[in-house]
């Protein structure tokens, strides 16, 4: 049983709350980035051209103030940073809520709650797991299936999308996404202490939509373009 | 009888905290649309004890959805399939040949007492830990010199009807108890006689439903769906919010 | 204040009461007479403040060695133990239920009367005063009375520092409305839910004195017992529901706020757990029991569906202001679907015996009449038993009137309620409505100061008789519970606690444990019984003789009979009674038994004092005692008194003390509604 005697000397930053706005301040900062690095994807259909300098540009932003690849750098450290935080809390929220509930029911039906809701943890695991996969694929060794150039990033990723497969994990990763989007914008704001009226939670609920079909949209579009073979 | 219905029960039933427990089923008949659920639990327990099997114990006082005593998971749902309590729950919501059935709460900050009784004494320690506005008796000013804006005396009303059941930790996937804690910091924390401790009572009562083992939000809803009292989510974004504020306050 | 003048307070206005009546003959003992020890002297107005001023104080340095026991949760329990708490004493309180949030009081819905006059429309605290005296058909003390409605005011700034949410208007500052048929606007309400609202507030005071440390609180724990020594209550023995634990606990003072009994009607407006135990434990060790026939049937609840029912929902009395009250002129006609019976065939029975009142005649004179539709055969809904027991109240043409709108809007929750329960719509088939006991005028008999005849032993709220009489207003029971719990007791019990603390008692002083032992007995009997019938069939039959006779009508007859059924069932009880389980875990069938018991010696004790009281007077009707109209009468020259019972032993009767009611601010008058 838990402890029956009152809590002393409490401190608002050590609460499950802290966890969560340290999660929701960094969900925020990845929907910027995944917003951004969709913008950029989205190249693609200007050219191999514009999208190799696009790919070129992020490294040299800032200089010559920054050396070479120095705010990509700042950024990875930020989001790397961001990402060590979200999962941390993450984990941290989800075996605090298997404490919560030893006993489970024998039968227990959600009525309510989007099914995004429910599904985070999975989510984010297979986000995560996309994520090593992905940098693996196109950022730290940048493996292109049919053997082709690596070097070029507009073909190492056309090449890519051009095997089935490689499509598919795509496809089931921005699925993930969308999901967690769907859910995770709203709980969010909701989590920040944006939503309080009704009205202000259907609009939060409203953007969870908006971003997850956006962003999630936006991305696969590439791959599919790819896969029906009008980018080549 | 017409209107009558068979009914196969499947109940957890445990002798006492520390022991084992498990689920029974049981047959009861003749059960008229027009009885609460209560009132088929009852007669379950007549027959029970026409039997010499000891009837099953389950939490009810008013039986009319105010106390907050009652507290059945009901086919996988709190309070059963409408939004109301168990004891306002009535027959006519399930069928003949229907098969129910009826759990405990189940939380670690809730342990079983017996069959369907859990302890819920964690929610009067949140109380204790801040749940309340500082004015010994005596101390009081005359009533209408302090007025309280209109929208936020009814949004405070709205949350305070709160009956701490507990359905919402019980229906929660993470087994949080963020809706009930909501709705007292949103009730106190609309009116002007509340603010003095508003941020230091937040602290405090978040703090101690930490600690009483109750899990964290992730904002899902099913607390506000399994609500007798429809406690809106929106108490859970001051929660946050007022959490927010007493950071920045250094609290 | 229609036909009344004012009085110096000094003079008494009325001689005492000879009764020259004797029904209960036989049944009782005629003891000494009483009077209240310390009840105060002086201008009515000037009684509280000077006894504020004369009792003693306790030095704070003392009050951390003073414990005070409080048995009950409820309005007047968890006022009194966050006041007591702040004030430094060290309280230790208990309820039966998981959280002292629980208790009762939970259930109010109308609201809480307070003389504030914030309308301006001729309230005042004399006028309060009076409406409490004539509404209790002059059965009350008047200086009680003047007292509660002294301090009414202080409850309703006190809550709305603690943060209780009332009402308001666009100003923002407190709304209030009439109730119950009083012509000033004095009730404060917090929508459908004030007892919750009120409740939350003093339990919320009472958790924060728990996490101070001035009061400890003891849930799921039943007293059972109380313990006198050397003729001071000094502390009680109360079970652990949950581990079955017998444990004693030792005070200086213990306070019983533990409720009303009109459970033991089985069907009622209370609690399924509301219960006499802690009062009758303490009747059986001396307390004398006023007035205990004194209930209060309420017209508009939901009537009984079937034969399993368990308890009566309450509907708010204000549906009677647009609702009309109508039975089928012929029996026949009863089982038809009322939208179907002309309006030539509809008896509007209150607008048609009442004409100036009509729907809104008091609560005793709506629930009587019902009831004599429904013996007539004219009732309506389901057969229970061999009756149907219900009456119309019609809506349509208040919808054809002001329109559905209209209606929703003012009615909207209570319909929806009605729905839910009964599975109609009461937009469309007129509503079906029965009275239904609800609350109980008698109780402990206590002082001014709210001492019982026991030295140390204070009775608060509902479990006391003082304020109400023979009848209680509406929004007056909350108002006593948090004037007893906030303002009054605190007051009162320093004097009583100046002297303290007292010897210290040892857990095996002789009277310690024999109250323990009593107790261990008692359960084991219960569970040795080993009979054949449960603790519930006994209560239902149990309900079953006090509501056919000593309900809303009560003859000398059929009280006779009924004390016969009720000696007869209480050896079946104990010779029949089958409990399962065991005495060390939670087993609410043992609870049961021990609440069962106690009802069932209640019960008779109420029959008796009934049939003593040969004159009808608020709640209690007597059919020997009415008009040619059949209205209620009064007889003061008898009656004058309040009866008050000390326990004469498990094999004696009775024994009867009046204290005699004398008023020096206010005539008695016969009250009319033709
Ligand atoms: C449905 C309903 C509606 C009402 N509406 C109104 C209204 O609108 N306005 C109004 O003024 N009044 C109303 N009343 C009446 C009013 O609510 C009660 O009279 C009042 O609340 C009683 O308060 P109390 O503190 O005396 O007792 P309760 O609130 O009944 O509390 C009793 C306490 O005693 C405890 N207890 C009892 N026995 C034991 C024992 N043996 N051992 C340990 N603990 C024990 C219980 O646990 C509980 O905590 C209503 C009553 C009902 C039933
Ligand atoms: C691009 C990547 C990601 C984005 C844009 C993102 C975004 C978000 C956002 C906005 C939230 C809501 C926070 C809140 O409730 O306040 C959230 C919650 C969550 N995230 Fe992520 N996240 C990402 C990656 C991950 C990863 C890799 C994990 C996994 C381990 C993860 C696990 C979770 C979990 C479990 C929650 C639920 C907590 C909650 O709902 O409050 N996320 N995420
Ligand atoms: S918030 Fe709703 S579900 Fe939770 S305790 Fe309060 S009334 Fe019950
Ligand atoms: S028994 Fe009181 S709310 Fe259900």
């Amino acid at each position: 049983m838990a402890t029956p005697t009152l809590v002393r000397g409490a401190r608002a930053t050590q609460s499950t709350i802290t966890l969560k706005i340290a999660m929701a301040v960094s969900g925020i900062l990845f929907i910027l980035f995944v917003l951004a690095h969709m913008y950029g994807n989205l190249k693609v259909f200007s050219g191999e051209e514009a999208f190799n300098s696009y790919a070129e540009h992020l490294r040299t932003i800032g200089a010559p103030i920054f050396p070479r690849t120095g705010v990509l750098w700042i950024l990875r450290v930020g989001l790397i940073a961001s990402l060590i935080v979200h999962v941390a809390c993450a984990v941290t929220l989800a075996r605090r809520a298997g404490r919560a509930r030893p006993v489970q029911y024998q039968v227990k039906r959600n009525v309510n709650s989007a099914f995004s809701s429910r599904t985070m943890r999975w989510g984010g695991a297979t986000i995560l797991m996309f994520l090593i996969w992905h940098l693996l694929n196109f950022t730290i060794v940048k493996i292109n299936p049919t053997g082709g150039e690596t070097e070029n990033p507009y073909r190492l990723l056309v090449d890519n999308f051009g095997v089935w497969w490689m499509t598919i994990i795509y496809l089931v990763a921005m699925a993930a996404l969308a999901l967690h989007l769907h859910h995770g914008t709203w709980s969010s704001l909701q989590t920040l202490g944006l939503t309080n009226s009704p009205l202000a939670r259907q609009r939060a609920k409203l953007a969870g939509w908006v971003v997850a079909v956006v962003v999630a949209g936006g991305f696969s579009l590439v791959p599919l373009s790819v896969l029906v073979g009008i980018t080549k | 009888m017409i209107g009558t219905m068979n009914l196969t029960l499947k109940i957890w039933r445990q002798p006492h905290a520390e022991a084992q427990g498990g689920m029974r089923e049981y047959q009861v008949s003749g059960i008229s649309e027009d009885m609460s659920f209560l009132e088929m639990l009852d007669i379950l327990n007549e027959q029970l004890q026409e039997q010499g099997e000891e009837p099953v114990a389950f939490d009810h006082d008013c039986r009319e959805g105010i106390c907050g005593s009652c507290s059945l998971m009901i086919n996988g749902q709190a309070h059963g399939p409408e939004v109301t309590t168990s004891c306002q729950l009535h027959m006519r919501s399930f069928k003949d040949g229907d098969t129910i059935t009826i759990e405990p709460w189940r939380s670690e900050a809730f342990p079983v007492v017996k069959d369907l009784v859990v302890n819920r004494s964690a929610f009067d320690r949140i109380i204790q830990s801040g749940g309340y506005i500082s004015a010994n008796t005596g101390s009081a000013p005359e009533a209408n010199s302090v007025p309280a804006p209109r929208e936020k005396a009814m949004r405070a009303f709205n949350v305070a009807t709160c009956i701490g059941c507990g359905a919402c930790v019980a229906a929660c996937p993470n087994g949080s108890a963020s809706l009930f804690l909501g709705a007292k910091i949103t009730h106190l924390g609309e009116l002007p006689q509340g603010q003095p401790e508003r941020y230091e009572r937040i602290v405090d009562m978040v703090a101690q439903h930490d600690a009483e083992g109750f899990g964290g939000c992730t904002n899902i809803g099913e607390c506000a769906a399994a609500c007798p009292k429809g406690i809106p989510l929106d108490v859970i974004s001051q929660l946050n919010k007022d959490l927010r504020t007493a950071i920045k306050a250094g609290r | 204040m229609a036909g009344s003048t004012l009085h110096d307070g000094l003079t008494p206005l009325n001689a005492a009461p000879t009764q020259t009546s004797d029904d209960a003959h036989g049944y009782y003992t005629l003891g000494e007479k009483i009077v209240d020890p310390v009840a105060p002297t002086g201008p009515i107005a000037q009684r509280w403040t000077t006894r504020k001023f004369e009792n003693r104080l306790v030095n704070p340095a003392n009050r951390r060695k003073l414990n005070i026991i409080i048995v009950g949760t409820g309005l007047a329990g968890a006022a009194a133990a966050a006041t007591l708490g702040e004030g430094g004493y060290n309280v230790k309180s208990f309820c039966y239920q998981d959280s002292p949030r629980r208790a009762h009081s939970i259930a109010a819905q109308g609201g809480i009367n307070a003389a504030k006059n914030y309308k301006e429309d001729g309230d005042s605290v004399f006028r309060l005063f009076y409406d409490t005296v004539k509404g209790g058909d002059y059965r009350s003390r008047e200086s009680n009375v003047y007292r509660l409605a002294e301090v009414s005011t202080n409850i309703i700034d006190q809550c709305v520092a603690q943060g209780v949410p009332f009402a308001r208007d666009y100003g923002g500052l407190l709304d209030n409305r009439s109730f119950g048929g009083v012509q000033v606007s004095r009730t404060f309400y917090a929508r459908g839910q004030t007892g919750q609202q009120l409740l939350i507030g003093a339990y919320q005071a009472m958790e924060r004195q728990v996490a101070a440390g001035t009061v400890t609180q003891y849930t799921r724990h039943e007293m059972l017992e109380l313990i006198v020594k050397d003729g001071k209550a000094r502390g009680i023995i109360a079970r652990d529901l949950v581990t079955g634990e017998i444990e004693t606990h030792l005070a200086d003072a213990v306070v019983l706020a533990s409720g009303g009994y009109g459970n033991v009607f089985y069907l009622s407006t209370n609690a399924m757990g509301s219960n006499v135990t802690a009062a009758w434990r303490a009747h059986r060790k001396g307390a004398y029991m006023a007035n205990p026939c004194f209930t209060q049937i309420h017209p508009t609840c939901i009537p009984v569906s079937g034969e399993h029912q368990s308890k009566l929902t309450l509907m708010s009395e204000s549906l009677r202001n647009d609702g009309r009250i109508w039975v089928p002129k012929r029996a026949e006609d009863c089982e038809k679907d009322p939208r179907d019976i002309p309006e030539e065939d509809r008896d509007y029975y209150l607008e048609r015996i009442y004409p100036s009142f009509g729907n809104l005649v008091p609560r005793d004179i709506a629930s009587r009449q019902a009831k004599n539709v429904c013996d007539e055969g004219r009732g309506v809904g389901p057969m229970v038993g061999d009756f149907r027991r219900g009456v119309y109240l019609d809506f349509s043409d208040a919808i054809k009137r002001l329109g559905e709108p209209a209606i929703r809007e003012k009615y909207d929750n209570l319909f929806d309620m009605y729905q839910r329960i009964t599975g109609e719509n009461p937009y469309e088939v007129p509503m079906r409505i029965y009275p239904a006991v609800h609350y109980v005028m008698g109780g402990l008999w206590v002082d001014y100061h709210l001492q019982s005849n026991i030295p140390g032993l204070f009775v608060t709220g509902e479990a006391n008789f003082s304020d109400h009489g023979a009848n209680r207003l509406g929004a007056s029971a909350l108002m006593q519970g948090l004037a007893d719990g906030y303002f009054v007791l605190p007051n009162t019990i320093r004097e009583y606690l100046a002297d303290g603390p007292f010897a210290p008692v040892s857990e095996d002083d002789g009277a310690v444990v024999e109250a323990r032992e009593a107790v261990r007995s008692r359960v084991e009997r219960f569970l040795s019984i080993n009979g054949t019938r449960s603790p519930d069939s006994f209560h239902k039959e149990l309900g079953h003789i006090m509501w056919e006779y000593c309900g809303m009508e009560r003859t000398e007859p059929g009280l006779r009979k009924a004390i016969d059924m009720i000696r007869e069932l209480k050896r079946e009880f104990w010779n029949d009674l089958k409990v399962l389980g065991t005495a060390d875990s939670l087993n609410q069938s043992l609870e049961k038994a021990g609440r069962v018991a106690d009802f069932i010696e209640l019960g008779e004790l109420m029959c008796v004092d009934a049939l003593n009281r040969r004159e009808s007077c608020g709640g209690h009707f007597r059919g020997e005692s009415q008009t040619e109209d059949g209205e209620a009468l009064r007889h003061d020259d008898e009656f004058a008194y309040v009866a008050a019972w000390e326990w004469g032993g498990d094999e004696g009767q009775p024994v009867l003390h009046k204290e005699d009611l004398v008023y020096t601010a206010i005539e008695m008058k016969q009250r009319s509604y033709k």
